[in-house]
């Protein structure tokens, strides 16, 4: 009896105050997401068509989640804790309605002061987007009872059996992906006769899944998930413990297999997502060059854009029949060996000043490398050869032989970039495991032991530079013929920075992390000046991507897709305790020599 | 008399106010095992320091095969045949076992960019010795960096297996002279035993010859031809352990001055 009353007072005492600042939380970050005008744009996109928007999917997420973090606990090895009732669940209403009452407040506020010379988003259409277009009373009794709901339905997760909590949530993500990669589905499918029916079915008016079709998709991946939950974990797990031939066997035949796919998919693509995927190809031979130089070598380069923009502004300068200075009018793989060139040259020269640096003074100066280079092919002084602000236009076509690839036609880009993509992944994937890859990862880990250990770290470093120069010179290649004309302005800081975010976000010294990473970032989100897939996250897309960046350093600092290498590093504690296992076993006895 | 294989002549290093080594000779006979010692703060380590290159000398010359290597850099003395451990374990924590003695072999080896991206014949042969003599040097160790050791990464190993792998870390640069750096601190009695085996063996079985600063009396006195006492940047005694032993000026750097020669 008296254990009972303890434990439920212990338990209200939780739900009040976990519950109320959770939801203060939650309701922050609604009203924040409003202000800055992302709910109502979000608001133009379906996930399922007509009853959910984007904008009301992510405001039920942010109760959604406050009420499962409410109730959450730290669950600890070997520590029992209280299993999960239904004080729980109130204690994620309560985060909800109180996440709710803060979004009500708002719009009371806003609709008693008008600021929106101040907060140019909270504009009417916000208002009726809180109030679901059904006036105030509605509005707030709605965003009250939603915030407890949706809460409650967060908290009560964690009362589900695993199976079923995982299952449903890889529904509720499927569902959003189905619905995000519209474009690229639509335009698989529009080859065959019953596309315009299936389109009908699957994909509502104003984007999204049908009812039905999400229906479909949910209750399909539910049960897959349920089915084979774990299958996909465990195949990794198993790819892991291989011996080393045969891991390397495993891996380039699912390379292989990725490869075929990229060689097939843009020939049904339509021209919008091929003109995304050349984005990601660009953004991918810069990533798996930078690769080398911040992954392996350990070498932080924030200024990595000047590379790019020398491979530019060669084949530019090299081809363009109006470039201004000189214009031998090369053909572009004549102009190949001048950029590789050109690129190693940058590559010594941005690599020989900082050599004695490390850590923030070197990404300072290779940051300010980055602007100078851009400033520089702005200025005056080379406008006799670059052509200044108005840079160089008319760059022709990739010719091979009897084939012009032309730089408006995506597919055939996206072709030229495959190919370089997969020499540049192959080069790096081979140093990785040479005598120089070796001495890159020595160096990363202790520069003074490695030059003590017979590393050269001047000509590492330097190698390092001029292999990453050259692939990234590569991309800036053939940027320079699909877009036909170069300017400075092309070359913004923001490119370097993506590049980056978008190597810690895929898994930093990882091939396949960088290309998922590229494809997540660019891809989906958008690249520097382009959309992505979803059109609607651009204008939030620095946002977003400062998001992701600190939810993964928070979360999942080595990656989408890690190396083994960048795994154990970040993970040492538990690695330690498993090798620690593995050698009881082994050995049959605790290592004596502690 | 046959070459010194290191010869040094009235080296000085200081920093700022701090003089840590004073005008100092010292010689290293081909297949000598020297031990270096001396109380904390003796120059020890700087001495270790300025021979491998990480700091350069402020004055002297540093003979070693009769080439004065004083001023280069610390990759081109291991080039050269020098190798070295550390006093505070420096290991490459996050590569494996293996690969933190295949990189070591970095200067022996030639293997280009080509090499490796193509594969060539010359890249895989030199490949296989790479591991091969990895595989070698970490076998010294008998069976402690063996079998699934090799694929381990080098921060799971305990703190003596450690020690043991830089020392084969360092074996595997292929170096004619080789300095250990306190290679018994923090190991047990009986691994202090197993290790001073192990350096007379270094010399025995491999043909290195071993400079060694050691704090262990016991491991100076089982191992070393020759010992050289510093204190305050200075040689103070040399020879062998029985005569420095009795030396007066050691016992007083180590235990200060006698109570009746004391303050005057």
């Amino acid at each position: 009896m008296t254990a009972v009353a303890s434990r439920s007072s212990r338990a209200a005492v939780r739900v009040d105050r976990r519950g109320v600042i959770t939801g203060l939380g939650a309701g922050g970050v609604a009203v924040f997401l409003g202000m800055i005008g992302m709910l109502v744009a979000f608001d133009g996109r379906n996930v399922i068509d007509p009853i959910l928007s984007l904008g009301y999917a992510v405001l039920i997420g942010v109760f959604v989640v406050a009420g499962h973090r409410a109730a959450a606990r730290e669950e600890l090895e070997g520590v029992e804790f209280e299993p999960y009732g239904p004080y729980d669940v109130v204690s994620g209403a309560v985060a909800g309605i109180v996440g709710g009452a803060v979004v009500g407040g708002f719009i009371l506020l806003i609709e008693a002061f008008d600021v929106r010379e101040v907060f140019t988003n909270v504009s009417p259409a916000l208002v009726d987007f809180l109030t679901l277009d059904s006036g105030l009373a509605v509005g707030l009794i709605a965003m009250a009872l939603g915030g407890a709901v949706f809460g409650a339905v967060g908290a009560a997760t964690h009362l589900l059996p695993a199976r079923v909590k995982d299952s449903a949530i890889s529904a509720v993500i499927w569902i959003f992906i189905i619905g995000f990669i519209e474009l690229v589905i639509v335009d698989i499918v529009e080859s065959f006769k019953f596309a315009d029916f299936f389109e009908d079915f699957v994909y509502g008016d104003r984007r999204g899944l049908t009812v039905p079709a999400a229906l479909l998709v949910g209750a399909g991946v539910f049960l897959l998930t349920w089915r084979f939950r774990g299958r996909v974990v465990a195949f990794r797990a198993r790819i892991q413990v291989m011996p080393e031939e045969q891991r390397r066997k495993t891996g380039v035949v699912i390379a292989l297999v990725l490869i075929a796919l990229g060689a097939i998919l843009p020939a049904v693509l339509g021209t919008f997502v091929n003109e995304l995927l050349t984005i990601v190809g660009l953004f991918l031979l810069m990533g798996l060059g930078l690769n080398i130089v911040v992954g392996l070598a350990g070498i932080l380069d924030l200024g990595y854009v000047a590379f790019f923009a020398v491979g530019a502004y060669t084949t530019a300068v090299l081809t363009s029949p109006l470039s201004p200075a000189f214009s031998p009018e090369l053909t572009w793989f004549a102009a190949l060996p001048f950029v590789i060139v050109f690129a190693a040259m940058a590559g010594v020269l941005v690599g020989t000043p900082v050599l004695r640096m490390r850590g923030d003074y070197l990404a300072i100066v290779t940051l300010g490398f980055g602007e100078i280079a851009r400033i520089l092919f702005l200025s005056d002084w080379f406008k006799g050869i670059f052509g200044g602000a108005q840079g160089i236009i008319q760059i022709p076509s990739v010719e091979i032989g009897p084939l012009t690839i032309k730089g408006t036609d995506p597919q055939q880009v996206f072709y030229l970039l495959l190919f370089f993509v997969v020499i540049v992944a192959y080069v790096s994937w081979r140093l990785q495991d040479s005598r120089i890859g070796r001495a890159w990862i020595a160096m990363r880990e202790d520069e003074q032991v490695a030059e003590a250990m017979g590393v050269n770290t001047v000509t590492a470093k330097l190698l390092a530079f001029v292999i990453g120069a050259i692939m990234a010179s590569f991309g800036g290649a053939i940027f320079a013929a699909k877009i036909g004309s170069i300017f400075p302005n092309s070359f913004q800081f923001l490119v370097s920075i993506i590049v980056l975010v978008l190597i810690i976000v895929g898994g930093m010294g990882s091939i396949p992390g960088v290309a998922v990473g590229a494809f997540v970032l660019v891809g989906v989100l958008g690249g520097p000046t382009s959309p992505g897939l979803l059109r609607e996250f651009a204008e939030f897309k620095l946002l977003i991507y400062g998001t992701l960046l600190v939810y993964m350093m928070l979360k999942r600092p080595e990656g989408l897709l890690p190396s083994a290498r960048r795994t154990r590093e970040l993970h040492q504690e538990e690695y330690l305790q498993d090798a620690w296992i593995d050698a009881q076993e082994k050995e049959g006895h605790p290592e004596e020599d502690g | 008399m046959a070459e010194r294989l290191l010869d040094i002549r009235g080296l000085s290093k200081g920093f700022g106010g701090l003089q840590a080594l004073r005008n100092l000779d010292f010689h290293v006979e081909e297949g000598e095992i020297v031990s270096v010692i001396g109380p904390n703060g003796a120059g020890k380590t700087t001495f270790f320091n300025t021979i491998t290159g990480l700091y350069p000398p402020d004055e002297g010359e540093i003979l070693f095969e009769g080439n004065d290597i004083a001023g280069l850099e610390p990759s081109d003395i291991t080039e050269r045949g020098i190798a070295r451990t550390f006093q505070n374990v420096r290991l490459f924590p996050n590569m494996t076992v293996l690969e933190n003695v295949m990189v070591a072999q970095h200067c022996r080896t030639r293997a280009g960019v080509f090499g490796a991206i193509f594969r060539t014949k010359a890249f895989q042969r030199e490949e296989k010795e790479i591991r091969e003599l990895g595989k070698d040097v970490l076998g010294f160790f008998g069976t402690r960096l063996t079998g699934y050791r090799f694929e381990q990464p080098a921060f799971v190993l305990s703190y003596a297996n450690r020690r043991r792998l830089e020392i084969a870390r360092a074996m595997a640069t292929q170096p004619r002279l080789l300095l250990l750096d306190e290679p018994t601190a923090g190991m047990n009695p009986r691994e202090t035993i197993e290790l001073t085996e192990l350096i007379g063996k270094l010399r025995s079985e491999r043909g290195f010859t071993v400079v060694v600063i050691e704090h262990d009396m016991k491991v100076v006195r089982n191992v070393s031809d020759r010992v050289v006492v510093l204190d305050h940047g200075v040689q103070i005694a040399s020879g062998t352990y029985d005569e420095v032993a009795s030396d007066e000026n050691v016992i007083e750097a180590y235990l200060g001055r006698p109570a009746e020669r004391g303050t005057p």
